[in-house]
């Protein structure tokens, strides 16, 4: 080049503005970020953290709620309880009969039922050790049931250890009980395998077996159970008060329909046949409740993984204050340098939302496998996470993006080198 | 032909409770293809007059055409546009990013220029032959000496073929021997047709100049 080769006069009339590529804002970005590498990984890491937070939660309380609901629903759509009504005036009282659980058993449908009936023991105090400690409070007021052997089965109880009475106890009326473990804890009976005694009144029972848990009749935790035929001789029990059924899934309607016939064909009306709750109605209530809870908590986790990215664009742009400067004197217009650093927050969100999905998924699967439950995600969940990190990654990088698109060309380079 | 740069009574304050006057009605007119140097003490608003010239700052009051445009009333957007394609910068502290080669410092130009993507390393690796360090084009700056940093600043600045070079003190950070190299890289660029204005306080960079403006206190004190 010579000199006044170079003679390319501008005609004038309105310039044309800055502008430059798509493809290069995208890398422009890109370099960006990759200049502070550390920095990079630790700002999707924070809003990997609030998706993979806000994944699990939402997966875990799908796949929680299922199991719950789940439980809920096969209990209690398997459980019928049959009672008397009180008799009306002048008529004979509607008793069970004392084979009420035979009785049921020859239905179709019913997978185990034993009655169970409320002891009245005259207000005698339950005495778990025949010495006093000095002291220490040794006689409780225990409610004492009395049960069928198959009763057992109905409410699904549990054995923590001993062996549940049989036939041949009720037979015989021998004096066994079997403690809840809240009863056996109060009363101190540790161990079955040297024959405990606990005293009810004045007669002394020996204790055979406690029981770890039941899933129907909670109150069976904290009582004392002794076999039917004990409680018929020692305490006058007149008839059962109750049939306790679990019968097979589907079957329970049908089945409450048929107990009362099936126990007292003569007076079925003198009957009262108990289903808990409609299922339906109890899974809506549980399943809103639960996605409130862990949506809020996703909620907030997420919140902080965008204060996050807000906090390190905003020192990223201070930090860069004279690169700003430097782009801007190259010809780059606010618009540019907005949308840079909005594209650097919300690729990070985004790549965060990436990493926290696939996170929570694992934890939901991990949590889910080591409770040999199903896992259960709604598959927007891992899908959306993506796209709500880069919003969020978009709306935290806002208030940075325009603080840097403001700054002054002047200024931005004299502040930095 | 208008002049390329013309500035008519421009001053340019600063704050607005007692305002500091950085320029007080400076007239000024730079044709194309000269050599101006402005000296001037310091605080005397010579980076201030730079900054207008380079549509980086708006004046106070007065106007400023650049090549016959009016500067002053145009959008940011446009004015960005004048920047990327009729001027050039050379800073002091070379305003080098350091997490980029020195290629792609160069290609940086290039960007808002929005130039076409083929050919684009081949002008950055001419204009850094240009300033005679296309050896060093895939390292990274702070493996370069000053001068060599100020070459590529230089670079940068030519690799859109502006119209006009604005170096801030482009020597002020360098040694005598260097300085004598860089002031004679932009001679070259004078020679070859550029305007170029420097801004500078070394007596021996305003005497190298074909015409010395002496800023005093905002307003022009000489103009030889």
């Amino acid at each position: 080049m010579t000199r006044g080769e170079v003679d390319r006069t501008w005609t004038g009339a309105e310039p044309a503005p800055s502008r430059m590529w798509p493809r290069d804002l995208v890398l422009e970005s890109f370099a960006g970020m990759f200049a502070r590498p550390g920095r990079m990984m630790l700002t999707i890491l924070g809003t990997s953290i609030g998706l993979a937070a806000l994944v699990a939660t939402l997966g875990l309380s799908r796949t929680a709620g299922n199991q719950i609901i789940g439980r809920f629903d096969e209990l209690a759509a398997t459980e019928i309880t049959v009672s008397a009504l009180p008799a009306e005036e002048g008529r004979p009282a509607n008793d069970l009969p004392w084979d009420a659980a035979a009785r049921m058993q020859r239905l179709n449908g019913v997978v185990a039922a034993g009655t169970l009936s409320n002891v009245d023991v005259g207000g005698d105090l339950v005495r778990g050790t025949p010495v006093d400690a000095p002291g220490r409070r040794a006689a409780f007021k225990v409610p004492v049931e009395a049960a069928s052997p198959d009763l057992f089965t109905a409410v699904r109880a549990r054995l923590r250890e001993g062996r549940l009475p049989d036939v041949g106890h009720s037979q015989r009326a021998d004096k066994v009980a079997v403690l809840g473990p809240n009863a056996a804890r109060l009363l101190g009976v540790q161990r079955v395998d040297g024959l405990p005694a606990i005293s009810i009144g004045d007669e002394v029972f020996l204790v055979v077996a406690v029981l770890e848990s039941v899933e129907r009749k909670h109150d069976l935790l904290s009582s004392v159970i002794i076999p039917e035929g004990t409680a018929r001789r020692g305490y006058h029990l007149a008839s059962p008060e109750s049939v306790v059924v679990e019968t097979r899934v589907g079957a329970a309607s049908l089945l409450a329909e048929q107990a009362p016939l099936a126990l007292r064909p003569d007076h079925p009306l003198g009957l009262q046949v108990a289903s808990p709750e409609q299922p339906q109605r109890m899974r809506a209530g549980i399943r809103s409740d639960l996605d409130l809870l862990f949506l809020m908590l996703g909620g907030v986790s997420l919140l902080v993984g965008a204060i996050g990215i807000a906090n390190v664009t905003l020192v990223s742009v201070m930090e860069r204050v004279g690169e700003i400067g430097l782009r801007r004197a190259l010809g780059a217009s606010r618009r540019h340098i907005a949308t840079q650093f909005l594209l650097e927050s919300a690729t990070m969100g985004a790549v965060g939302g990436v990493l926290g999905a696939s996170a929570g998924m694992l934890v939901v699967v991990g949590v889910a496998t080591y409770q040999s439950w199903t896992p259960v995600v709604d598959p927007s969940v891992p899908l959306l996470a993506p796209v709500v990190g880069g919003l969020t990654g978009l709306v935290a990088g806002l208030y940075p993006a325009l603080r840097a698109a403001r700054l002054e060309p002047v200024e931005a380079l004299r502040a930095g080198t | 032909m208008p002049p390329l740069v013309q500035l008519v009574d421009v001053s340019r304050s600063y704050g607005s409770v007692a305002p500091v006057r950085a320029l007080r009605g400076v007239d000024l007119e730079v044709d194309s293809g000269e050599l101006v140097s402005v000296v001037g003490a310091s605080g005397s608003g010579k980076t201030t007059l730079l900054n207008i010239i380079g549509c980086l700052d708006r004046p106070t009051t007065g106007s400023y055409r650049l090549d016959g445009v009016d500067a002053d009333s145009l959008s940011d957007s446009r004015r960005a546009g004048l920047r990327s394609r009729l001027l050039g910068f050379v800073f002091q502290s070379f305003h080098l990013l350091s997490y980029r080669t020195v290629l792609e410092n160069v290609m940086l130009a290039e960007v808002y220029g929005r130039r076409e993507w083929a050919g684009r390393a081949e002008r950055a690796r001419n204009a850094l032959a240009a300033v005679g360090i296309e050896d060093r084009a895939d390292t990274v700056p702070t493996r370069l000496s000053g001068g060599q940093r100020q070459r590529v600043a230089i670079a940068r600045a030519i690799v859109n073929q502006p119209r006009m070079l604005l170096c801030d003190e482009p020597t002020g950070n360098l040694d005598s021997v260097t300085a004598a190299g860089i002031l004679e890289l932009l001679g070259g660029l004078y020679e070859a047709g550029l305007t170029v204005i420097v801004i500078t306080h070394d007596p021996g960079v305003a005497e190298w100049s074909q015409r010395q403006v002496r800023l005093v206190d905002g307003r022009i004190g000489s103009d030889r």
